[in-house]
């Protein structure tokens, strides 16, 4: 658009100067446009479209009046492409707003949950151009109807008369057919004061400015949103696989159309060298004047500002014959065009710079690269988010054309001004407003359209993501279970177990059921967490053998290093640091566990402990040593593919290791059973071992060689796992985590000292509610009452449940022989008050608590330690805490 | 006491000529004027100045206006031209 003297004065005054009687005017008008976009918010979609509909007809009818009116008036341009134009504006956008949907709901994506539904701005304040000044008001009146907005128009002011014609004409139609009174007005002449004004005005909302970069600054300026569109410079590419005779004409078409004022219309055309002498040619032959060297001299002196860069606006819009005339060219009377050859780009090569009249630049190119960077250069020199125009046949030149322009609008054999404008050469949205990006300090790079006019809300319900319960496979479980190895046929298996079982003859009770076929290599690694240096030495060991089979045999450390072994002998590329990144939502996770494997291997896992579950769980730990630091993998194609549950392997456990485990076993079944990410699918399984526990476990501890007992524990255990696999643990895990690292007590030990105040702390109010999408309302301590219902535990009230649940986890670890306080472990209370901190922000980084029911504070977590240490008591506590909230 | 006897009850094609009525029946200073909108479901720019003015004289006599049973539709006409304020609101 023109950037002239006065485009810049029209947006830029000071509103100072305005009188008492001018801004009363000016008040009258945005107080009518507020009143008639009020009364528009009750329309309905059928009302709106009953008035657009009949708005288009008077455009049409009367296109050539008001492109006569323009003519008149601007002395710019072509009439009869100013006829086109206006019917375009209204025919061309009624067609593609009539079926759209801007009242109400808009748009519904059912299989999100989301609906989109319209909600009008209210007044929009648009400025229009000397270039299009009626097109542009009768484009910018069918959106607003359609959209229930009232609009005050300012036109330029060498171009009051013909726009304020044209919104009286829809103005008039709009209100004869239903809309409300005052929905559109128009700024008389001289309004450059009145702009600053109302640009700033508190009841304007919008800013619609469609000119000059004086308009579009204004309008960004002035603190309201805004749709400033504006300047561009239009590189050309024509390409030499380009069709010549179509490209020559669709240049001239374009170019030449209302004598070149449309924003978008080539400026420079940049020629492979190739086929350029015969597209120069083929323009000659089409009527364009090719200037030589001196005329381009003498052209760019006259119609290009000398110290600017800028076009003279003696020569917009005026014909090519008219110009020539101005600048002294002798040309053919019917000469369209004035083709200039220029040899660089920028403000020393002034034709290469826009151009709204029929000069056209071009540029020889000599090789498809060097043709590149020239439309870049043409793209930077005033063009950026604007319009950019191929001619080519290659689809690999006109994507790394798209590529590297910033444009917009890329056309693609076909006239650029025309074609920009949409829904005549292309589908490209019907407009007379070209967004240009933040390239050209806009917004937007659409073709401004209804949807610019909306404040679309989304109306989102909630939604659950699917869950999922995976298991392995295949769980094999009771007294002799492990017969079913002997099922799995293997050519190579890896035995990995510890010292220990090694040594009491558990590993030849397994190596019994295995194929006398199949080679075994019995893999011991140390009785501890495992080591990274430990699972590397194993997966050479693998390699070596070419297992297709491994039998971990063991506690959790056996078997998670078993898993860690098989993860990185069948993708040798796994990175386990990074797989070990920390995640919110296993769904979205950053990192992505491989699935291409270069080798496979079955992995049977035979837990030797009742507590872990690692048999079935998709989690492995690690230890660092290098790094200090512990490697925690989560993944399902870490889950064994096989599990054995047989009881005979734990008949000979110790009874400290009876009671750490089994209590370790179930604190998972209590978290998983509240944890947000619970289900029926995971809530069976805890309920169940929950039950189990509670009855198997002080019998297990007390005779250990209760077969049944020792079975049902084991079973216990791996239920536990089945659930906490698939609905994770809580703030009791992390706790136990951090203090157990801290003072090396046992797992499950940590986890005993921790569990019932974290039961109680679960099952009061939360100071802070954890999000979940999965859970309606706070339920945990209603699940700890159904728990205690399960357990027979009586009460009345789901508080006395939730009381008595805490009460018989007490009985039960008192029963197990466990110290009841932190204390009770000798440790002194100043040691205990400098770990305190660091131990709660370890607690507070552990990925156990995410889908805890209530989303522990640092306070919180700091005083569960407290409690802890001081140990004992909770049920009572509950109690009085109940009587005093009662 | 400002009295409109009853109340006043509007239908949505004459809101200006009532609430012209109203004024002129607004025959005293203080006290409530009660208005019915469960007519009305709509308003235009007529019926929104009638409004105004209606108000603006109710004012000048210390009356305060109550609109009983407006739809959401009106009431968030009433918002957006910052007249809401100027009512008391009833069901």
């Amino acid at each position: 658009m023109i950037a002239n003297g006065t485009e810049q004065q029209r947006t830029q005054a000071p509103a100072e100067s305005l009188s008492a009687e001018r801004i009363a005017h000016l008040e009258g008008l945005v107080s009518q446009a507020k009143t008639a976009a009020a009364v528009f918010t009750q329309f309905t979609q059928e009302d709106v479209d009953r008035i657009v509909k009949p708005m288009v007809l008077p455009g049409l009818e009367q296109a050539q009046y008001l492109a006569r009116l323009a003519i008149e008036e601007t002395r710019l341009g072509v009439m009869e492409d100013k006829v086109i134009k206006n019917m375009v504006a209204t025919e061309f956008t009624y067609n593609y707003v009539k079926d759209k949907r801007t009242v109400g709901v808009i748009r519904e994506f059912p299989d999100r949950n989301l609906v989109e539904m319209a909600e009008p701005i209210g007044v929009i304040f648009s400025l229009t151009p000397i270039t299009n000044p009626t097109s542009t008001v009768l484009f910018k009146c069918i959106p607003a109807i359609k959209t229930r907005n009232a609009v005050i128009f300012s036109p330029h002011p060498r171009a009051w008369r013909c726009s304020s014609e044209a919104v009286r004409v829809m103005y008039e139609t709009a209100v004869r057919h239903g809309a409300p009174e005052g929905v559109f007005s128009c700024l008389e002449s001289h309004t450059l004061e009145d702009n600053a004004y109302l640009m700033r005005h508190k009841d304007v909302r919008l800013i619609d400015a469609t000119g000059g970069p004086g308009a579009v600054k204004a309008a960004y300026s002035s603190g309201k949103p805004a749709l400033g569109v504006g300047a561009g410079n239009t590189a050309v590419y024509l390409e030499k696989t380009a069709d010549l005779n179509t490209a020559a004409v669709d240049i001239i078409i374009s170019k030449t159309f209302d004598n070149g004022t449309i924003c978008a219309s080539e400026q420079t055309v940049v020629i492979d060298d190739e086929i350029y002498a015969l597209a120069l040619k083929k323009f000659s032959e089409l009527g364009a004047h090719i200037c030589n060297e001196k005329e381009t001299k003498l052209l760019e002196r006259t119609v290009m500002d000398p110290q600017t860069g800028v076009m003279q606006p003696l020569a917009v819009g005026q014909k090519a014959t008219d110009i020539a005339r101005l600048v002294g060219l002798p040309v053919e009377p019917n000469t369209k065009l004035l083709i200039a050859p220029i040899h660089g780009v920028g403000r020393e090569h002034p034709l290469s710079l826009e151009k709204l009249f029929p000069v056209l630049a071009v540029y020889r190119a000599r090789s498809t690269e060097e043709a590149l960077k020239v439309c870049v250069d043409v793209n930077h020199a005033g063009g950026l988010g604007h319009t950019a125009v191929i001619f080519s046949r290659n689809d690999e030149i006109v994507r790394r054309f798209s590529e590297v322009m910033n444009a917009g609008r890329i056309i693609v054999s076909s006239p650029g001004s025309i074609g920009a404008l949409g829904a005549v050469y292309n589908n490209l949205v019907p407009t007379f407003s070209f967004g240009c990006g933040t390239g050209g300090g806009n917004s937007t790079t659409d073709n401004v359209n209804v949807f610019h006019y909306l404040n679309i809300k989304r109306v989102a319900r909630r939604t659950q993501n699917h869950m999922w319960f995976r298991v392995p496979n295949q769980i094999y479980f009771n007294m002799n279970a492990v017969e079913n190895v002997g099922q799995f046929p293997s050519s190579s298996t890896i035995i990995v177990t510890n010292p220990a079982l090694e040594q009491i003859g558990h590993v030849d009770i397994v190596r019994r059921y295995i194929s006398p076929q199949t080679y075994v290599h019995v893999l011991v690694i140390p009785d501890a967490e495992p080591e990274i240096k430990v699972v590397m030495q194993g997966v050479e060991t693998l390699n070596f053998y070419k297992a297709d089979q491994i039998i971990a045999l063991g506690g959790g450390s056996v078997i998670d290093a078993a898993k860690t072994m098989k993860l990185k002998y069948e993708s040798p590329a796994a990175d386990l640091e990074e797989l070990a990144a920390p995640f919110l939502d296993l769904r979205k996770r950053v990192v992505q566990y491989p699935t291409e494997k270069i080798n496979r291997a079955r992995l049977i896992a035979i837990s030797t402990t009742s507590g872990t579950g690692s048999e079935v769980t998709p989690f492995a730990v690690l230890t660092d040593k290098e790094h200090g630091r512990k490697v925690t993998l989560a993944d399902c194609s870490l889950s064994p593919d096989v599990a054995i549950v047989d009881p005979q392997f734990v008949m000979s456990m110790p009874k400290v290791l009876t009671a750490d485990t089994g209590i370790d076993c179930l604190t998972h079944a209590l978290e998983a059973g509240v944890s947000n990410y619970a289900s029926s699918y995971t809530d069976s399984n805890a309920m169940q071992a929950i039950r189990l526990a509670f009855k198997y476990l002080p019998i297990a501890y007390e005779n250990p060689r209760d077969e049944e007992a020792r079975c049902m524990m084991h079973n216990a255990a791996c239920i536990a796992a089945l659930a906490f696999s698939n609905a994770s643990v809580g703030v009791n895990h992390a706790l136990a985590h951090a203090f157990g690292a801290r003072f090396g007590v046992a797992h499950g030990r940590a986890n005993a000292l921790m569990l019932p105040h974290v039961l109680a702390y679960n099952a009061a109010v939360p100071t802070k509610f954890m999000p979940s999408p999965y859970q309606q309302g706070y339920v945990a301590h209603k699940k700890y009452a159904v728990m205690a219902d399960l357990l027979g535990l009586g009460g009345h009230t789901v508080e006395e449940k939730v009381k008595n649940l805490i009460a018989a986890t007490e009985k039960l670890l008192d029963q197990l022989g466990f110290p009841r306080s932190i204390a009770e472990l000798g440790i002194s209370k100043e040691e205990f008050e400098r770990a305190v901190p660091g131990m709660t922000k370890i607690a507070f980084d552990d990925p156990s608590w995410r889908s805890n029911p209530r989303m522990p504070l640092m306070n919180e977590l700091a005083e569960l330690f407290w409690k802890a240490y001081q140990g004992r008591g909770v049920a009572k506590a509950v109690s009085a805490s109940q009587r005093e909230t009662a | 006491m400002a009295m409109i006897p009853g109340w006043l009850s509007i239908d949505e094609r004459c809101v200006g000529p009532a609430l012209q009525d109203a004024v002129e029946k607004m025959d005293g200073t203080g006290g409530e004027a009660v208005v019915n909108f469960s007519a009305v479901w709509r308003l235009d720019p007529t019926a929104l100045r009638a409004m105004e003015e209606f108000v603006g004289v109710a004012d000048e006599k210390g009356v305060k206006v109550v609109l009983r049973g407006v739809s959401v539709d009106v009431y968030k006409v009433l918002k957006l031209t910052k007249l809401a304020s100027r009512f008391s609101f009833s069901s």
